[in-house]
């Protein structure tokens, strides 16, 4: 068993004695011929006989009472079982991470579509057809559908927030006396995780054991609120993840998972519950719009002394604390004396507020980075010279060293590789062609992380940790892990993820997911190889392990010989320590685009895309470069499309589906570039890899946005920004 | 989804003739219809399935046009090289329509009739009186982005999607259409799509049972075509706006107009102001900026689709200039 | 009803409102085609039906007795992959997975209305098509893929088509 607190650097493992070469590879997925042919598993994909089916029924306010919830037109329908509704156990929405259970139906509607019940039927058209025979009666009442109106009453983040505010100095001193000044307001509106797998849960029972099949993107953190919200105890609940179709942060815990346990229980079946489409706009919380002052005050030669980020964000009343934490990315990132980043959340009756990709950054970024760009010209500087002027020796906020950051490095990478020296603003018939760069930067986070890794008499290991993969690339990267500090080629290591009876992981989030998890197989296989030293009698450091061989001295002994009859287990655990305070750890980049605004009608088209980061060690080139692009094209819909509007005489996402909720299509994306400087950092964690999966993101819809206002001179403060946001700026026609 | 009886037709005449009862729809290639039907804004109660009939074909007619079966899909007519060497703007109005996988599907004739995507239609909450005649229309006062600005009533707002339709009306297409009662009826298109009034709920001038057999396009009109489509992402959007047209131009004027409109109106739209403004004018600003006071005079935005106004005047002149050969 | 699915013969009687996506699914447990949205706004559904992809959310299974169904399972399995599916393991033209199935499909019907020279709303003469990266990035955009593979997707597609960058 080994554990280690990350209090210190660890002193060195086998994996970084490894000489198997396969760690930072660019391998293919192993999972990738399941998922190609279509035998991946994802969770409504479980085969169980004699299934039924449920759908939930909503209620079409935005606040209000439930005054009658008429089934009986419902129940007559032919293949129905039951209808249950308007019961205490009915979820009225997903709890938002941070919330120990599901709200149970008490007849009050806080925000538009929460659930009042669920259609049980022998197949799936007959309970879609019941759901919707439900007349649900309701009495509006009047609700705060835009964050504005909570603004008065806004609230400061809680004790023992992600993102205290951080008030240093005096920003409005500061701001009176720099020769330069920018005092801007940025506004980005709601948007959702729209992953391609739609939320759904197959439940059953056997006694009081349940077992949840959907998509769960932290298993350790989705039981407990199971169990709370069921009342029963969590050792009793098994969840199967094995395949997640995209999570982003929003398949933490759904309130499909409660139904389906629910309708299961009553009518002693096997129940499946997919949430429609537009269902999940209003039943699984999304990211809060926000409304984000940036002060920059600096002296002519653009040295800040002013650095402020201030905003207004949203949460639905009695959801849970957690808030959009908009000023993430920016409070460690330029120095200046006199600094400002605070959030205040407004109580709204609005579907709750989560975590989406990159919480902070993804949208926070955005106004910093167009800001940053709009006093680079003020100041008549290059963007990059302006940046790197005020790049900091240490946290700026908190005054702790970095545990690494190359920022410059990225910077001038990047600038080489894009040709930004040699860019040239100019039209090509009608289209008006610019260009523009932003920063990345990404908190970094280490989480509680079990993995056990076994090596089998057949020389071959086996990891299982509930560790999970969204497509980040988990299956492959533990492989690599282990691969590499066991001697293992891939094909030799069994991966077997997303299994709450296996030991628990630190779950996908937060980009969290693949530093814990990697940490907690080497761990585990620091075990394994003292084992197969004490059986080699050598001792761990002077033995050699390669192709399934260890070798010490002149001896070359194969793992399934030295295995013999008794596998050999290994627990690897990982726990955050002092370094996450002590070090302020980040993953930082540079983004560059060169963007087309047509000059007739203000369309907009990404023509080059480009990227470099610093996110410590890659643990596989190939996996890693389009964690990078996937983040950088979400940029591209946070920039141009992405934008769930909210009806604010109702409450109602207006464009529920992805016919009008827009996210990037093919023909949106050019062939993105993406590439890394790499350093292994010590002071992160074991591994010494740093977040990657939302880094991408972070600045990514900024650096777009600067290269439009490069092209046709129009600042778009307002996201997304869409063609008709550009034409009265246009040249005429 | 309401359940339904189902039948498949396997002539014209057994169609028409299966429509006896209320409630019936005819299904082609279904993609709007199912689509519909799951949210429950259609349902039938009896679907008569046309997709197997033979009006498939497409057939060059005597005068120089095309005879086109309404089943054809929207893949196969984009494709015609027929089409695609006399009807351009059709071919490419398909093509900038809806995904490949929609297009193999969809069909000629259910595209003509095609529904709204207006996001309050589509949300059986929300009042509609196309929807659910004499509720109200939440998109007066709500989200209207993707609206009409041209045609709307006091009761409805909502826009024509199709993007095939809009080249359709510039070509001058002919509906020869299947009555239930037996006997064919020809419909210009100018004549098919109705404007909402106070009636919203009826879109054309089909009578319960009256199928679409062909769509006859008349010889081609003289000069350049185009369709320009201007829309939220690179692909798979609806039009904000769009323009199908072909111009002619003899001895330095305009001798030959037609132009239609989509994602401004309610219908696709063409009005005659616009082509009077252009014939006899030389190619210019001028003529160009009159052509698009005459299209926007009866324009009216509602808050969000306000930009449609100016956005359609700056493409339907960009075009003209495009049709015309005139820089700026 | 009777249906022809890779090849194969299946005889059963389901819901007359099941989709060809949901019999797929909820009762022949072809799962590797997937429910993204349910309306064809996403592309997750897509198979071939007599060679030609088509979003199979948003047909009636009883409207496809008489047809020719190839499905994921059908293009390739795990031990004989098609080259489509080795070039997107190749490309990473992928991450959850999810969409992928359809992606593949739809690519593979894709390059055969290629092949017959059909035009894309890219294509400067619609006369002559040629086949390179904007147009695959075009003719692919019926495939929503949210974790944002397309990059790799188009690299993938071109490797196994020969396409110029």
């Amino acid at each position: 068993m080994s554990e280690y607190q990350m209090n210190e650097k660890h002193a060195g493992m086998a994996l970084d004695r490894g000489v198997q070469g396969v760690l930072g590879q660019p391998i293919s997925r192993i999972d990738g011929l399941a998922k190609v042919t279509g035998t991946a598993t994802y969770g409504l994909e479980h085969r169980i006989d004699n299934l039924a089916y449920g759908v939930a029924i909503t209620a079409p306010i935005g606040k209000g009472r439930v005054t009658a919830i008429d089934t009986e037109a419902a129940r007559r329908m032919p293949g129905v079982i039951d209808i249950i509704a308007g019961e205490a156990s009915i979820p009225r929405e997903t709890p938002v991470f941070g919330q120990k259970s599901a709200h149970g139906y008490d007849g009050k509607v806080e925000s538009y579509g929460e659930i009042v019940g669920v259609a049980i039927a022998d197949c799936f058209e007959a309970a879609r057809a019941a759901a919707m025979a439900v007349v649900v009666t309701c009495v509006a009442e009047p609700g705060r559908f835009d964050i504005r109106d909570g603004e008065a009453d806004a609230e400061s983040p809680p004790e023992g927030a992600l993102l205290p505010d951080t008030v240093i100095g005096d920003i409005d001193k500061a701001m009176g006396e720099a020769e330069v000044t920018l005092d801007v307001t940025y506004t980005t509106p709601p948007q959702v995780h729209a992953a391609m797998e739609p939320h759904g849960t197959i439940a059953s029972w056997e006694g009081d054991r349940l077992t949840i099949r959907a998509p769960v993107q932290i298993v350790g953190g989705a039981i407990p609120v199971i169990a709370a919200t069921l009342g029963i105890v969590a050792e009793n609940i098994r969840v199967l993840t094995p395949y997640i179709g995209g999570g982003f942060g929003g398949k933490t815990m759904s309130a499909d998972i409660i139904l389906a346990a629910v309708a299961a229980k009553r009518t002693g079946r096997t129940v499946k519950v997919p949430l429609s489409r537009q269902q999940i706009f209003h039943v699984t919380y999304g990211r809060s719009d926000t409304i984000q002052r940036v002060r920059l005050g600096a002296d002519r030669a653009g040295k800040l002394s002013a650095v402020g980020q201030d905003s207004l964000v949203g949460q639905k009343a009695g959801a849970s604390q957690f808030f959009e934490p908009v000023a993430l990315g920016a409070v460690a990132l330029y120095a200046g004396a006199n600094r400002s980043f605070t959030t205040r959340t407004a109580q709204v009756n609005l579907t709750a507020r989560g975590p989406v990709r990159a919480p902070g950054e993804a949208v926070g970024m955005i106004g910093m980075e167009c800001a940053m760009d709009e006093m680079a010209a003020k100041l008549g500087l290059d963007p990059i010279a302006f940046r790197k002027a005020n790049e900091p020796e240490v946290d700026p906020s908190t005054g702790s060293p970095f545990s690494s950051r190359r920022l410059i490095e990225c910077y001038d990478e990047g600038a080489r590789r894009f040709g930004w020296a040699d860019r040239r603003k100019r039209r090509e018939g009608d289209w008006l062609i610019g260009h523009g760069m932003a920063t990345a930067s990404r908190v970094n986070f280490l989480a509680k992380s079990a993995a056990r890794v076994r090596l089998g008499a057949d020389g071959r290991a086996l990891i299982e940790t509930d560790m999970t993969d969204l497509g980040t690339g988990t299956y492959t990267i533990l492989a690599q892990v282990a691969g590499e500090s066991l001697g293992l080629p891939i094909g030799s290591v069994d991966v077997h993820l997303g299994d709450s009876d296996f030991p628990t992981g630190a779950g996908s989030g937060g980009s969290f997911g693949a530093a814990s998890s990697a940490s907690s197989v080497a761990l585990a296989c620091e075990d394994v190889v003292v084992e197969l030293a004490r059986r080699m009698g050598a001792d761990p450091a002077d033995m050699t392990l390669k192709d399934g061989h260890a070798i010490s001295g002149n001896r070359r002994v194969s793992l399934a010989e030295l295995v013999g009859g008794s596998p050999i287990e290994g627990m690897g655990t990982i726990q955050p320590g002092s370094t996450g305070q002590a070090f302020s750890q980040s993953t930082h980049g540079a983004h560059f685009a060169e963007i087309g605004v047509n000059a007739v009608t203000g369309e907009i088209r990404v023509r080059r895309m480009l990227a470099v980061f610093d996110c410590g060690r890659v643990l596989n080139h190939k996996t890693a470069r389009s964690q990078a692009i996937g983040g950088m094209i979400w940029g591209i819909g946070y920039a141009l499309h992405e934008h769930a509007v909210v009806d604010t005489r109702t409450g109602a996402y207006v464009n529920r589906d992805l016919a009008e909720y827009h996210v990037p299509t093919n023909a949106d994306v050019p062939q993105i570039e993406a590439y890394f400087v790499e350093e292994i950092d010590r002071h992160a964690n074991p591994v010494g890899a740093k977040g990657l999966g939302e880094a991408g993101i972070s600045g990514a819809a900024a650096v777009v946005a600067n290269a439009i206002h490069d092209a046709c001179g129009v600042r778009v403060r307002d996201f997304p920004i869409t063609a008709d946001k550009l034409l009265e700026g246009l040249p005429p026609v | 989804m309401r359940t339904f009886d189902y039948a498949r037709a396997d002539t014209p005449e057994a169609a028409v003739a299966g429509f006896a009862q209320t409630g019936t729809r005819f299904i082609a290639g279904g993609t709007n219809l199912l689509d519909l039907m799951k949210l429950q804004i259609e349902t039938p109660t009896r679907l008569v399935d046309i997709s197997r009939l033979p009006l498939a074909d497409i057939e060059e007619r005597e005068d120089g046009g095309l005879t086109i079966g309404a089943l054809v899909p929207n893949s196969d007519l984009a494709a015609d090289k027929r089409v695609i060497a006399k009807y351009e703007m059709l071919s490419r109005a398909l093509l900038a329509g809806a995904s490949g996988q929609l297009r193999n599907k969809a069909t000629t004739g259910g595209n003509l009739l095609q529904r709204t995507r207006c996001n309050y239609f589509y949300d059986t909450a929300a009042p509609c009186n196309k929807r659910a005649p004499g509720t109200g229309c939440a998109a007066i006062g709500g989200f209207n982005r993707i609206m009409a600005v041209l045609g709307t009533s006091d009761h409805c707002i909502a826009s024509h999607p199709s993007d095939m339709a809009v080249a359709m009306r510039a070509l001058d297409a002919t509906l020869v259409t299947l009555r239930a009662e037996g006997g064919q009826r020809r419909i210009p298109i100018a004549e098919f799509h109705l404007p909402p009034g106070d009636t919203p709920h009826i879109e054309t001038v089909l009578q319960p049972g009256e199928l679409i057999t062909h769509i006859e396009l008349p010889p081609p009109p003289a000069g350049r075509q185009i369709y320009r489509k201007v829309r939220d992402r690179a692909s798979y959007a609806f039009a904000l706006v769009s323009v199908a047209g072909a111009v002619s131009v003899e001895d330095g004027r305009i001798a030959s107009a037609t132009l239609a409109f989509g994602g401004l109106g309610v219908m696709p739209w063409r009005d005659p102001a616009v082509e009077r403004a252009l014939i006899g004018q030389a190619p210019g600003s001028p003529a160009f900026e009159a052509a698009a006071d005459a299209l926007l005079a009866p324009a009216k935005g509602h808050g969000s689709n306000d930009f449609k106004i100016p956005l359609a005047r700056r493409t339907l002149i960009s075009c003209l200039r495009h049709l015309t050969g005139t820089s700026l | 009803m009777r249906f022809t699915i890779n090849g194969r013969s299946y005889e059963l009687d389901p819901d007359i409102r099941t989709s060809l996506l949901d019999l797929l699914r909820e009762h022949l447990d072809l799962t590797g085609s997937k429910k993204g949205c349910d309306h064809g706004q996403c592309g997750a559904c897509t198979i071939l039906v007599n060679g030609r992809r088509i979003n199979s959310c948003l047909t009636l299974a009883v409207m496809h007795q008489d047809d020719d169904i190839t499905t994921i399972e059908g293009i390739g399995t795990p031990e004989n992959p098609h080259p489509m599916q080795q070039a997107f393991v190749r490309h990473d033209g992928y991450q959850c997975g999810y969409c992928t199935p359809g992606q593949i499909c739809s690519a593979v019907g894709m390059l055969d209305e290629v092949a017959k020279g059909w035009p894309s709303h890219v294509t400067a003469d619609l006369g002559a098509v040629e086949l390179d990266e904007a147009e695959i990035s075009e003719r692919m955009s019926g495939n929503l893929c949210r974790c944002s593979a397309y990059p790799g997707i188009v690299d993938a597609i071109g490797d196994v088509a020969g396409a110029k960058p």
